[in-house]
């Protein structure tokens, strides 16, 4: 399985990688307190409970801070489980992952919350081609034609329409780690990653691996 | 966060080479790699513009060479770049002097040079 850690999108810059300036997105990740360790005997699955962030005590109910307290980890802002699988590390609780565990040139995914873009039209959100401008057209952001006719009788399912778009949860895989700087806990991730700057994004061990390292 | 981001960059600038400006004529040695050898290459022309801020400054030098007129970009924090050294200072009334590109001849390199200036004579 993989290793995650949860993190914030700090901003995008750009660094010299040797000779090359390499544009880079600075993700500001862990450390992340294990706050529970859930087994296959007790809880009927694999996983590991880490936090991330700071919560001051008193937005927290009562029920989530004894959580805490048996743990013996301070308040965090965010709580999220991650399956763990057999060939994985062990996770004890109070453990600390910090981004120790990764380093400069390993690929990783990063999941987080696209950016909300708001109810869209055709060409904007499915890339089509909208009908010529002038000459007489009346048609011009138009999706154009919905379906066939008698047969099928209905407009397919999954038919590319007008609608909501962005603000979903996507995954960017198998993106190169430049820079690992772990005294103030920043990934130096090349490229661009999805979603808003200050936004929460969880970065994992590529699951899909190269071919040839 | 901004400043996290700036501080990311901040041990790959290289403050030792902001000292010059837009007009002033410079020599840029450039580290260029031959294989496994590596030698000093001289660059020398009008810096016409400087863009940018942080680690993406950039600045544009423009020369005539052999009769054609020569433009190269340099990243100034760039590892590649050996120094700068600054020939002639200069006043200009542009930050970006592209008119030069315009101009053919004595002309194309023509931009007012300060020690000049400051003797009293043009």
């Amino acid at each position: 399985m993989s290793f995650t850690l949860i993190g914030k999108k700090i901003g995008m810059t750009q660094i010299f990688d040797g000779n090359q300036l390499v544009p880079v997105t600075v993700v500001e990740a862990g450390p992340c307190p294990v706050v529970q360790v859930k087994s296959s005997e007790k809880d009927g699955y694999e996983a590991v409970q880490i936090g991330f962030g700071v919560q001051k005590l008193h937005r927290i109910s009562k029920p989530i801070q004894g959580h805490f307290a048996k743990a013996k980890v301070e308040p965090v802002h965010q709580l999220r489980e991650f399956r763990v699988g057999a060939d994985d590390a062990e996770y004890n609780v109070g453990d600390v992952l910090t981004v120790s565990k990764f380093e400069a040139g390993q690929r990783v995914d990063v999941i987080g919350m696209t950016k909300g873009k708001g109810f869209q039209g055709v060409m904007k959100r499915w890339n089509f081609a909208g009908g010529p401008a002038s000459h007489g057209h009346m048609t011009h952001r138009r999706g154009g034609s919905y379906g066939q006719c008698q047969w099928p009788g209905e407009v397919w399912k999954g038919k590319k329409m007008p609608g909501h778009m962005g603000n979903a949860r996507r995954t960017t895989q198998n993106l190169t780690i430049v820079k690992v700087l772990e005294d103030k806990n920043l990934l130096l991730i090349k490229g661009s990653v999805h979603g808003s700057i200050g936004g929460t994004v969880y970065v994992r061990t590529a699951v899909k691996k190269k071919r040839s390292a | 966060m901004q400043a996290t981001i700036e501080s990311v960059t901040a041990d790959q600038l290289d403050n030792s080479r902001l000292n010059f400006k837009v007009g002033d004529g410079v020599r840029v040695h450039t580290r260029v790699r031959e294989g496994d050898k590596e030698r000093i290459q001289i660059f020398a022309g009008i810096v016409i513009a400087r863009k940018g801020s942080g680690i993406r400054e950039a600045f544009t030098v423009r020369r005539i060479s052999f009769g054609e007129g020569v433009e190269r970009v340099f990243p100034i924090h760039s590892p590649n770049i050996d120094k700068i050294e600054v020939d002639r200072e200069s006043i200009t009334r542009k930050a970006r002097l592209y008119y030069l590109r315009d101009r053919i001849g004595k002309e194309a390199t023509k931009v007012k040079e300060k020690r000049l200036i400051e003797a009293g004579r043009k």
